[in-house]
């Protein structure tokens, strides 16, 4: 049984289909990563999971239940959780208050232990708990949007773009907590921008163009691919 | 001093009924980016039904203090209700819609319960019993401090504090504040946004049917078209105080309740609303968000 498996999903924003027919699968314990440039339709496609868009058309099955088009709380419940692009935190709320949102759907003593667990992960936000969330740096947001949708112990984790915006070394580190997060047997679809770093990540890839899968594969098979050495790689 | 003590109960007790009504204004602003134009009339629409309840129930003897706490229970309830229909009504069906198109049916609505009131109460000024509660009064250095305006001044109070501890202390307070920020990012957390907009449509009108019954018993008097009046000072105090804030708000309440018990006690009655607002702009030149207001996080 897949986790994930979308069939033929479409989305369009009026008359602009930004998804064509999109079909993918997730199975349980993978790193699948999704490349694509901007504007093939990576955050629609996490935002359509999520429940934050309408579909026009396809199916979205997690667990074989149908959750095409459940609500957005409803699908938190399922057990699929987000870190969406641009972080999203809660600005003028404490660090401490962004976790415990992120255990909304759970019990408060049983989030309590995946918050602490959070701040083992990224100390740095330990460090800052009372602060407002807008006022940490963007690499210490990105952590706090990981560390936010882990606490809703997700089965499916989702990651939109974790490395936008920031610099290199940060990213470095991003990538090793989500390795350490991949290895506790969360189920992760990412999808990036830094092809490098995602395939590095993932076991598996698909390359998105305008709308359309144009590619899919293991992750060292996508990354020899000449089309994706050409297009994301830089040669 | 006398004069200086008197006005600042009769400020704070007016402010405080001010801030009670603003309160539903920045709520509804702050998780909806709406302007809830219809706000005042439910205010005073509780006021009616509080004074309809007292009589009603009274059957032309005198109505006690027990029967005052049921005028309170049932106003609370059916505004609430009311409140709850009233976005279901005139803004769910328009949360996608152009901004311009909420405003309108804000606009409406208001002056549907406006007249929906003079309809079923006439358009005539109702007197409220004088025999509420007790006539007691304090004297305190040359200024009289009533019965009424204690329990008014208390009561807000002990609500705002209330509010302040809900909002800031509990999982659904933070959801609200959450949903205010971001809704999306609110959702992505199992948050049900619309859950969240059901609550502010209940807290809002609920604290704002207090505050309706209060004006009636503290005035004495209601009539159909007194919610636009209040809600007008009330929304000011909102902008006062930074819409979408609610210590904002209390705050902002507050101080125009002041302002005017100051202007009326040290200037003149008929240039209260003149020099209050010429307060107002002064602050919102300096402090274009209001007061307490800094916009919420910024989007990416």
């Amino acid at each position: 049984m897949s986790l994930l498996k979308i069939n033929e999903l479409r989305v369009a924003y009026g008359q602009i289909e930004a998804l064509k027919g999109v079909s993918l699968v997730v199975e349980p314990g993978e790193v699948v990563a999704i490349l694509g440039a901007n504007g093939a339709g990576k955050t629609t496609l996490m935002r359509a999971i999520s429940g934050l868009l309408p579909k026009s058309s396809g199916q979205i099955i997690f667990e074989d239940r149908d959750i095409t088009n459940l609500s957005a709380d409803r699908i938190v419940r399922c057990g699929i959780a987000q870190s969406p692009e641009g972080r999203r935190v809660f600005g003028t709320l404490t660090v401490a208050e962004n976790l415990k949102l992120g255990g909304f759907t759970r019990p408060p003593q049983e989030s309590r232990a995946s918050i602490e667990a959070a701040y083992t992960m990224f100390p740095r936000l330990a460090e800052r708990r009372e602060q407002f969330a807008g006022t940490l740096s963007g690499g210490e947001q990105q952590m706090l949007a990981i560390g936010r949708a882990l606490v809703a112990k997700p089965k499916l984790l989702l990651l939109d773009e974790p490395s936008l915006g920031l610099a290199p070394i940060i990213i470095q580190s991003i990538f090793r907590s989500l390795r350490g997060i991949a290895d506790t047997g969360v189920t992760i679809l990412i999808v990036e921008q830094n092809a490098r770093a995602a395939l590095k990540l993932a076991d598996r890839g698909y390359v998105l163009e305008v709308g359309r899968i144009m590619l899919e594969g293991d992750s060292t098979t996508i990354l020899h691919s000449p089309e994706v050495r050409a297009a994301y790689l830089g040669g | 001093m006398g004069t200086f003590i008197q006005q600042l109960i009769n400020g704070l007790t007016v402010g405080g009924i001010f801030a009670l009504i603003a309160l539903g204004y920045t709520m509804v602003y702050g998780v909806m980016r709406l302007i809830n134009f219809a706000h005042g009339d439910l205010c005073i629409l509780g006021a009616f039904i509080g004074l309809t309840t007292l009589t009603s129930a009274a059957g032309g003897g005198h109505p006690g203090a027990g029967l005052l706490l049921l005028a309170f229970v049932v106003s609370v309830i059916v505004i609430a209700v009311a409140g709850v229909a009233l976005e279901r009504i005139a803004y769910r069906p328009l949360r996608k819609a152009d901004r311009l198109a909420a405003v309108v049916s804000a606009l409406g609505a208001s002056m549907m319960i406006e007249n929906g009131i003079m309809l079923v109460w006439g358009p005539q000024v109702h007197v409220f019993p004088s025999n509420l509660l007790p006539a007691t009064t304090w004297h305190l250095a040359g200024a009289t401090i009533s019965f009424v305006q204690v329990m008014i001044i208390l009561a807000s109070l002990v609500l705002m504090i209330a509010l302040y501890l809900f909002v800031n202390h509990t999982r659904f307070g933070t959801a609200i504040r959450a949903a205010a920020i971001d809704q999306d990012a609110a959702r992505l957390m199992g948050i049900n946004v619309n859950r969240v907009i059901a609550s502010v449509f209940i807290i809002g009108p609920a604290l704002g049917a207090i505050g309706g019954l209060f004006i009636g018993i503290y005035y004495r008097e209601a009539y159909f078209t007194m919610g636009w009046t209040y809600g007008l000072y009330a929304f000011i105090a909102a902008i006062l105080g930074g819409i979408g804030n609610i210590p904002g708000a209390m705050l902002g309440g507050v101080l125009l309740g002041l302002f005017n018990a100051f202007a009326a006690g040290y200037v003149s009655s008929s240039w209260q609303d003149a020099i209050t607002f010429g307060l107002l702009i002064v602050i919102l030149l300096v402090r274009p968000t209001g007061l307490l207001g800094e916009r919420v996080a910024e989007k990416v």
